[in-house]
C-alpha cells in the first residue's frame, strides 16, 4: 500500500493540451506533492500558465488524465470534482482583485458569495487575514490606491480566507523590481510554512524561486523535462539548462552584483563539503533593518542602491579573502568564509562596518531621498552575525545561528546628512 | 513559342476558377455570417436563461438592489430631461398641425397615446441603453479582460449568477418604472408647450388624457419596456462577457468595441422588437 507522503496530491499523466492547431502541451507528465512548494519554471509562452489552469479546472486537457489524490478528476462525479476543487485557490499573475471593491471586500467575497457564514464570522476571518498580511491600514482602500506588492498581499489574502489545501500562484513576481521580487518570493515561503498549504507556483524567476522550492518542475518544448530538487536540477544535462537557467541566472547576478543562490549553494558545496571532517568555517550573515519603512518612506531606486552598495561592500572586503555571499531574502546577504575562523571573520567584519557607515551609505542612499515625500527622517540599521560552521553541518543551520547572533554594525542616522 | 503557350495554358486554366470564386465568394461569406449569427442567437438564449435561473438565489436580493441603483435610479435624472422636452416638442408640433384643422382638443388624447404607447418605452429603453447599457458592457468587458471573471470561477463563484442576473432582474424592474416616468413627465412637457406657452385649452387637455387612454395601452407600455429591459440587459451582458471572444481586436481596443455593439445592437433590436411587440399588441 501506497503511504500517503509518497502519493502524489496531483499527478499529470500523458495530458495534452491544443487551441487550435498549436499543441501548447505535449504528453506532460508530472507529480505535486501534499505540503511542499513546487516551482514550474520555464521561459515566457512555454505553457506554464495554461498547465497550471487545469490544475485548477479553468481548462480541460484534450488528451491524459490529472488524478486528485490518485483519482481521475474527469471520473468524478460534478459534486465530488468541485469539493475538490474547492480546496484549491489560485493567485493571478495580474492579482484579479475586483477594482470596484475595497481590500476588505475582495477578500470577504470569497466568503460571502460562497458559504453560510454569518456576518460576525466572516468579518473574524477576513481581519485575521488582514492581520497576517499586514493590510490593515489598506483594509477600506480600493486596489488602485494600493502599490504593486499591497495588491499582492491582497490577492494572496483573499487566495487563504477560504484556507485552501493547494495555492497555485501564477508568475507572483511579475512585474516587480528585484527588491519586490525577493519580498513577495519570502512572503509566499513565509507563509507557506505559517498555514502549512501545498504551493505551485509558476515563474521564470530563476535561481530566486530556487531558496523557496521543495521541488522544481521544468518545462520545455511543450513537456515536462525534469522534475527534482533545486540541487538535483544542477545535475541535470539538457539543452533546457542553456537556454534557460543560465540565460535568466546571467541577468540576475549582474544585477544583484553577488552570486545567484544557486551558484551560492554549488559554491558551499564544492568548497566545503569535500573538505576534511573537523574543518570549519565562518558564516556571516547581514540584515538591513527597516527596509519596509524605508520603501514606503523613500524611492525604490534609493533602496536598490543601498542594497546594490551593500553586495559590493561585501564583496570588497570579503571576497578578497575567498568569501562568497548571496542575497538570503529582500534585506538579508549571507556570505562564507571558507577559510577563516571566527577571529579573523570579525575583524574583517569591523573592518567593512567602519568602511560601509563611513562611505558605503553615503554611496548607496543620499539625503535628499530619505526625506522624499513625507518629510519624516528614517533610520536605516544594519546588523550583522558571526557563526561558525562545520562541512557535516546544515547550511541553514549555520546562517540560522549567524542570524540569531546578529549585533548592530552601522547605522543611517537623521542627524548625519539631514 | 513554347514559353507563350505554357503562359496562355496557364491564364485560360485559372480564368474559370477565378470567375467560380468570384461567385462563389460571396455565397460563402453570407453562409459564414449566418451560421455565426444564428450561433450568437443560440448563445445568447442560453446565457439569458441560465442568467435568469439563477436571479432567485438567496444571496442576489443585495446585488439586485445594489443594481437598480445603477441602472434604474442613476438613470432618472435624464429620462426627465429627454421624457420633459419630448413631451413639449410632441406638444408644440401637434398643436401647430392641429390648429389647421380646428382640432387642438385632441392635443391630449395625441400626447397621451403617443407617449404611453410608443415614444415612452422606445425612448426610454434607448436612453438607459447609452447610459447603463453602455457602462455594463464596458464594466464587465474590462473585468473580463483583467481576469476578474476567471478569478469568479477560481473562487466557486458562479459569474452568471453574480454579474448577470442581478443586472437582468434590476433591468426589468427599472425599465417599467421610468416609463412610467417617462410618459407622466412627457404628458406634463406637452401641457407646458400646449396649454401654457401656445393656448390650449388647460381643462381640455387634461380631460382628453384621462378620457383617451385605457389600461390596455398602459399596459402594452409596460409590456413593451420589459421586452426591452430583456433585450438590452442580455445584449449588453452578453457583449461584455464574451469580449475576450472577439476575434477583430484584444485587450482595451476589444472593450471598446464591445460597448459600442452593445449600444448599436441593443438600439436596433429595440426598434425592430418594437414593430414586432406591436403587431403583436394591436390585434
Amino acid at each position: 500500500m501506497i503511504k500517503d507522503m509518497d502519493r502524489p496530491l496531483i499527478e499529470f499523466k500523458d495530458v495534452t493540451k491544443r487551441f487550435g492547431s498549436r499543441t501548447i502541451l505535449d504528453r506532460v507528465n508530472l507529480q505535486i506533492y501534499a505540503g511542499q512548494v513546487t516551482t514550474i519554471i520555464g521561459l515566457s509562452g512555454s505553457g506554464k500558465s495554461v498547465l497550471l489552469k487545469h490544475i485548477i479546472g479553468l481548462l480541460k486537457p484534450d488528451e491524459g488524465t490529472i488524478l486528485y489524490q490518485g483519482e481521475p478528476m474527469n471520473e468524478m462525479k460534478k459534486s465530488e470534482r468541485m469539493a475538490k476543487q474547492a480546496q484549491i485557490s489560485y493567485m493571478f499573475q495580474d492579482n484579479a482583485l475586483f477594482d470596484s471593491l475595497t481590500v476588505y471586500e475582495n477578500i470577504a467575497l470569497p466568503l460571502r458569495e460562497t458559504t453560510n457564514l454569518d456576518k460576525a464570522e466572516i468579518d473574524r476571518r477576513v481581519m485575521a487575514r488582514i492581520e497576517q498580511t499586514e493590510l490593515k491600514d489598506a483594509a477600506h482602500k480600493y486596489p488602485s490606491e494600493m502599490s504593486g506588492g499591497m495588491q499582492k498581499r491582497a490577492a494572496l489574502a483573499r487566495a487563504l480566507v477560504t484556507d485552501p489545501r493547494i495555492v497555485l500562484f501564477d508568475e507572483p513576481t511579475s512585474g516587480q523590481d528585484p527588491v519586490r521580487k525577493n519580498a513577495i518570493l519570502s512572503m509566499i515561503a513565509q507563509y507557506q510554512r505559517k498555514f502549512g498549504f501545498t504551493a505551485i507556483l509558476v515563474s521564470h524567476e530563476i535561481p530566486d524561486v530556487y531558496f523557496i522550492s521543495n521541488r522544481i518542475l521544468a518545462l520545455y518544448d511543450r513537456t515536462i523535462v525534469f522534475q527534482g530538487s533545486p540541487e538535483e536540477l544542477e545535475e541535470f544535462d539538457h539543452p533546457f539548462k542553456d537556454e534557460v537557467i543560465r540565460s535568466l541566472e546571467g541577468l540576475r547576478q549582474e544585477l544583484t552584483g553577488l552570486y545567484s543562490q544557486r551558484q551560492f549553494k554549488v559554491m558551499h558545496h564544492a568548497q566545503l563539503t569535500q573538505r576534511a571532517r573537523g574543518e570549519t568555517y565562518s558564516m556571516v550573515v547581514f540584515t538591513l533593518d527597516d527596509l519596509g519603512v524605508v520603501m514606503t518612506g523613500s524611492s525604490h531606486e534609493a533602496v536598490r542602491k543601498t542594497i546594490r552598495s551593500m553586495g559590493r561592500y561585501i564583496d570588497k572586503h570579503f571576497g578578497a579573502i575567498g568569501g562568497f555571499s548571496t542575497r538570503r531574502c529582500t534585506n538579508q546577504f549571507v556570505t562564507v568564509l571558507p577559510y577563516s575562523d571566527l577571529t579573523e571573520a570579525e575583524n574583517i567584519l569591523i573592518d567593512f562596518a567602519h568602511d560601509f557607515q563611513e562611505r558605503g551609505l553615503k554611496d548607496g542612499y543620499e539625503g535628499p531621498e530619505r526625506r522624499k515625500t513625507s518629510g519624516v527622517c528614517i533610520e536605516l540599521v544594519i546588523r550583522a552575525g558571526i557563526a561558525q560552521g562545520q562541512p557535516i553541518a546544515e547550511i541553514e543551520t549555520v546562517i540560522d545561528e549567524a542570524d540569531s547572533n546578529q549585533k548592530e554594525i552601522a547605522r543611517l542616522r537623521c542627524d548625519v546628512r539631514g | 513559342m513554347a514559353l507563350d503557350a505554357d503562359r496562355n495554358g496557364l491564364i485560360a486554366s485559372k480564368y474559370p476558377l477565378h470567375i467560380g470564386m468570384l461567385l462563389t465568394k460571396p455565397c460563402a461569406l453570407l453562409g459564414r455570417g449566418t451560421i455565426n449569427w444564428v450561433n450568437s442567437l443560440g448563445t445568447s438564449a442560453i446565457f439569458l436563461a441560465l442568467a435568469f435561473l439563477k436571479i432567485l438565489h438567496p444571496k442576489q436580493w443585495a446585488k439586485i438592489i445594489q443594481q437598480i441603483y445603477y441602472i434604474g435610479a442613476r438613470s432618472t435624472m435624464i429620462i426627465l430631461l429627454v421624457s420633459v422636452f419630448t413631451g413639449m416638442v410632441l406638444g408644440l408640433q401637434s398643436y401647430t398641425a392641429l390648429v389647421k384643422f380646428g382640432a387642438q382638443g385632441a392635443l391630449g388624447t395625441l400626447v397621451a397615446l403617443t407617449l404611453v404607447r410608443e415614444l415612452g418605452p422606445v425612448l426610454t429603453a434607448i436612453m438607459i441603453t447609452a447610459r447603463a447599457g453602455s457602462a455594463i458592457a464596458a464594466e464587465i468587458g474590462i473585468q473580463r479582460i483583467s481576469e476578474q471573471i476567471d478569478a469568479l470561477d477560481t473562487m466557486r463563484i458562479d459569474p452568471l449568477r453574480y454579474l448577470i442576473s442581478p443586472r437582468i432582474a434590476a433591468a426589468i424592474i427599472s425599465f417599467p418604472i421610468l416609463t412610467a416616468v417617462f410618459d407622466i413627465v412627457g404628458i406634463i412637457g406637452g401641457y407646458i408647450s400646449g396649454v401654457l406657452l401656445l393656448g390650449a385649452n388647460a381643462g381640455t387637455y387634461v380631460y382628453r388624457v384621462q378620457a383617451s387612454m385605457d389600461m390596455k395601452d398602459v399596459m402594452d407600455g409596460f409590456i413593451k419596456s420589459i421586452v426591452f429591459a430583456v433585450i438590452v440587459s442580455t445584449v449588453c451582458c452578453y457583449q461584455g462577457y464574451f469580449t475576450h471572444m472577439r476575434t477583430d481586436s484584444y485587450g482595451a481596443k476589444a472593450v471598446g468595441l464591445s460597448t459600442t455593439s452593445a449600444v448599436v445592437i441593443s438600439c436596433v433590436l429595440i426598434l425592430v422588437s418594437d414593430y414586432i411587440v406591436t403587431s403583436l399588441l394591436i390585434r
